[in-house]
């Protein structure tokens, strides 16, 4: 590909420059942790948990060790002769490297099996033997707040949450996390309304399903540990080792090539402490690659219930909501009390309600860990109050795009929280699906039995705050530029972007720049790559650098005598009289923030920048088999001013296309006894060519975030928010039958349709 | 594992090659471990992904179910070949144009594949781009775009010299 070096005056911001990594991935030799073999490498192999809750009696491992071929075989026992607490997690310090004492879901690690081929440690770990006094198991969100199977003896929160201080040394107990907000008086103004509407809706839990799954490698030194992982938090994993082991931070590097595929999954810490342990222990060079089956076991999308009730006055107006939302965490609380509280306060929605109460649970159960799923929770909320909103203007007989336009929050409005909406363009983006949709046209029905129906749905979410980014910008003796930053790019585009960025402030083709992936020995700090968040903090945080740079070169510039003009290669030799010389730029942001009260929820900055997203989808549903085809799938969003208008047109779809998966049908299926019965892609479909829409619109509005790089903002998630509830609406409106629960699968929309005609089939 | 290695000639990329190899590797295995190609890569391990895709004597197979012992005199073609040859293909710079792949996990098998649906058919309808490629999966679901790719891909061929 041609690298132009030469000055642009030409924008860089807003071309829709290819991926700069374009060539390497077409080309199959894009840099992965997956592509890493080091000298010496040991392969581990896990042993898994195969009961939901039990205490562990015995080990065997002695079988496991004979093979011919095997390293060495470790338990949790040989883990503690390292770290005598052995205990991980971002929220809370509840998660062992192996199993200890108990195992809490079918999955959990138990032991792993080391040899130089992974064959032989495959087959060696088949024959470990444990056995389990089985304990009674929790698997149901909302049984958990009651249940007396508890799944862990004491709470343990990790404090770094001042909100989760409250809960630590907790027994006897199921709930990770309790988020309450107040405001108004939601019980009286229910009482009083002319109508109030009650439905309580249901998600699955599902997985994120990257093709590449998760893989760690660690090297160790002489006295320090490199870790090669595949991570979306390289910074946070370098913090978590070094608490773990007790080390300082300098002596963990942590390195990130490409990943294939995050979208939540790869976050926080995973296989980096196995990885680490065992390569102490063994003093090797130590790869673990999970198989696509493993991955179900390590992390998932919170299944969730949601009770929402409504006062609503004659002429349409929503006065009062009341939300009560259980979040199934699984076993390990991983991300999920953040999920609770930083999404649970946007809970009722993009509307404008003056009495609002909202109860928001994180609950820890028998099942797969539960974490960040591409809207961290959002796209479970948008699923209920929108489909709720639906019934309501149905009840009403309202249109669904006035009873919405009648209730949205506008510019300057206070949103729950108190806190006033600021570059939200939740108008616009519902103008705008109406416009896309023909809203106000004749709309073709079908016949016979293929019935068509639209529907429409919008979403928002809070960016979680307050997190930070720090970037370094250097400008070598010949103009040439490298970025340091430790967001990793997973295939949103994020190098792309950040060159970008870094070209507009120093007048540079994106082309010729260079972006130094995550090495946390080299780039600095970042939060992680998570929630949307990086073009908007990374983004300032580069734009700083860069602009620091700029700065910094007009100064040598100046200092030897030249204008500012001068090409900067002429500004290096005149100082160093030959092509010597850098220029570091530095940046660093963190937005404002104000925590919320703990009694009320309230506070007057609750986030930093708002994404707005929505759907609309026009189905055909067949009556005699309960099958549904999404014919056309409308996605408009606020980004704010897209940095790489193609990229953003890609992530909108792709977010929306995986949530079409989400929607119609991916479900983990778990038996009464916690087992998953279909951890693999023969019977856990994700969508495929065959499954997408017949025709997708997706666009983003002409808006502008004040506070973000170049009037930008994030997008990774947005296009998830109103997939589910445009689709189930648009079934009803269909074929009038109402789905309470994802996914919309055929079968569910039999059923419902039989139960509709009075001919209910029975219950499986 | 004590299994007995036998001696495996092929043509790989153009180039005679030769490996040992178990009974029991298969042939991303071989293609990692011996020659360091890392195109063809393990996803669901079931072939139902298709990110392990590999050619072998010009028809698409999924590397990482078939044993590398079936590869002894044929001609195996991974996405790296021209690469290496000859730059880049009209497929590839047509996923580069239309942005058909976010992370790049599954491209490769893409390519391979788009080459071998535009081979038997020059100009596919969008229907048939929908059914040769189902059982390739994108989990950034770029499926839009790689629709777009092949389209641009097609079109290309037929006006080239």
């Amino acid at each position: 590909m041609k690298r132009p070096t030469q000055p642009t005056e030409t924008p860089q911001v807003g071309r829709s420059v290819p991926r700069l990594e374009s060539q390497q991935k077409v080309t199959g030799r894009a840099e992965y942790v997956h592509n890493l073999r080091l000298p010496g490498m040991l392969y581990g192999k896990i042993f898994r948990a195969s009961v939901a809750h039990g205490r562990i009696r015995r080990i065997d491992v002695s079988a496991a060790q004979a093979v011919g071929g095997v390293y060495r075989v470790v338990t949790s026992d040989d883990i503690r002769t390292l770290l005598p607490e052995p205990y991980y997690g971002p929220a809370f310090h509840d998660q062992p490297i192996l199993a200890i004492d108990k195992v809490r879901h079918v999955g959990e690690p138990v032991a792993v099996v080391l040899a130089s081929d992974p064959h032989v440690a495959e087959e060696a770990a088949h024959l470990i033997v444990a056995e389990y006094e089985e304990l009674p198991a929790v698997f149901d969100e909302v049984q958990a707040m009651t249940s007396k199977a508890i799944v862990h003896e004491t709470l343990k929160p990790a404090g770094t949450f001042p909100d989760l201080k409250h809960l630590k040394g907790r027994t006897n107990t199921n709930v990770a996390l309790d988020f309450h907000l107040r405001r108004g008086d939601a019980e009286r103004a229910l009482a009083t309304a002319d109508h109030v509407f009650e439905h309580t809706f249901r998600t699955q839990q599902v997985m994120h399903t990257p093709l590449e799954p998760f893989v760690s490698v660690a090297e160790p030194r002489e006295s320090s540990l490199t870790i090669h992982t595949a991570s979306q938090s390289p910074s946070f994993v370098r913090i978590e080792l070094a608490r773990l082991l007790g080390w300082p931070e300098n002596r963990i590097r942590v390195k990130v090539p490409f990943l294939g595929g995050g979208f939540g999954a790869k976050l926080y810490v995973k296989l980096e402490p196995l990885v680490a342990v065992l390569a102490l222990l063994t003093r090797r060079p130590v790869k673990i690659s999970l198989t696509m089956e493993e991955q179900f076991f390590t992390l998932t999308k919170h299944a969730s219930t949601f009770r929402i009730k409504s006062g609503v006055t004659k002429d349409g107006r929503i006065t009062s909501r009341q939300c009560e939302v259980w979040w199934n965490g699984g076993a390990y609380a991983d991300i999920g009390p953040r999920v609770t509280q930083k999404s649970g306060f946007t809970a009722p929605g993009p509307y404008d309600i003056e009495h609002v109460a909202i109860d928001s649970y994180a609950l820890y159960t028998n099942l797969p860990p539960a974490g960040a799923l591409r809207g961290f929770g959002i796209p479970q909320l948008v699923w209920a109050y929108e489909s709720h909103t639906d019934l309501i203007a149905r009840a009403l007989k309202l249109d669904p795009i006035e009873f919405r336009r009648k209730n949205i929050l506008r510019e300057g409005r206070p949103q729950a929280t108190g806190t006033p909406m600021q570059d939200a363009a939740i108008d616009k983006v519902l103008e705008r699906l109406g416009v896309l949709l023909d809203w106000e046209r004749p709309f073709d029905r079908g016949s016979g039995t293929v019935r068509r129906g639209r529907g429409i749905a919008i979403g928002f979410k809070a960016c979680i705050s307050p997190t930070t980014s720090v970037a370094m910008v250097n400008v070598s003796a010949d103009g040439s530029c490298i970025v340091y930053c430790s967001t990793v790019d997973m295939g949103q585009g994020s190098d792309t972007a950040m060159a970008q960025i870094t070209g507009e402030v120093l007048n540079l083709p994106t082309e010729a720049i260079s972006i130094v992936h995550s090495d946390t020995d080299v780039t600095p700090y970042d939060m992680a790559t998570l929630g949307s968040r990086s073009l908007f903090h990374m983004g300032n945080a580069v734009r700083l650098a860069a602009e620091d740079a700029r700065a910094k070169l007009r100064a040598l510039a100046a200092e030897v005598g030249l204008t500012a003009e001068t090409p900067i290669a002429d500004v290096f030799r005149k100082k160093y009289g030959m092509q010597a010389g850098n220029v570091i730029g530095t940046g660093s942001f963190i937005p404002s923030y104000t925590p919320p009260d703990y009694a009320t929820g309230l506070t007057p900055n609750a986030t930093p920048f708002w994404m707005v997203g929505g759907t609309g989808a026009e189905v055909e549903v067949d009556t005699e088999t309960g099958h549904v085809r999404v014919a056309r799938l409308v996605n408009v969003a606020d980004v704010g001013t897209p940095i790489n208008p193609k990229i953003v047109a890609t992530q909108l779809s792709g977010a929306a296309i995986m949530q079409l998966g989400f929607t119609l049908f991916e479900r983990m299926d778990f038996d009464a006894a916690g087992q998953l019965r279909n951890a693999s892609l023969a019977e856990y479909k994700i969508p495929g060519l065959l499954d997408l829409p017949r025709e997708m619109v997706n666009e983003a509005v002409v808006a502008e975030q004040r506070t973000g790089p170049f009037g930008a903002k994030g997008v990774g998630e947005t296009g998830t928010f109103g997939v589910s509830p445009a689709i189930a609406n648009a079934i009803e409106d269909a074929v009038g039958v109402r789905l309470t629960s994802l996914p919309l699968s055929a079968e569910a929309v039999y059923r419902a349709l039989r139960a509709a005609n009075g001919e209910p089939l029975p219950e499986e | 594992m004590s299994a007995v290695r036998r001696t495996i000639r092929f043509k790989l990329n153009g180039e005679a090659v030769a490996a040992e190899v178990a009974p029991h590797a298969n042939l991303v295995e071989v293609l990692q471990g011996e020659f360091g190609l890392y195109g063809a890569r393990e996803s669901c391990g079931q072939g139902l992904c298709g990110c392990c895709t590999v050619l072998v004597d010009g028809h698409a197979v999924s590397g990482c179910l078939y044993l590398a012992a079936f590869a002894d005199g044929a001609e195996v073609v991974t996405v790296e070949h021209s690469a290496s040859e000859q730059g880049l293909d009209a497929v590839q710079e047509a996923f580069i144009e239309t942005g058909a792949f976010q992370c790049g996990f599954c491209t490769p098998g893409f390519v391979l594949m788009t080459r071998q649906l535009l081979a038997e058919k020059p100009d596919p309808s969008e229907d048939e781009i929908r059914h040769y490629l189902s059982g390739n999966l994108c989990r950034c679901a770029a499926y839009p775009e790689i629709i777009d790719a092949v389209k641009l891909a097609a079109r290309r061929r037929k006006t080239a010299p």
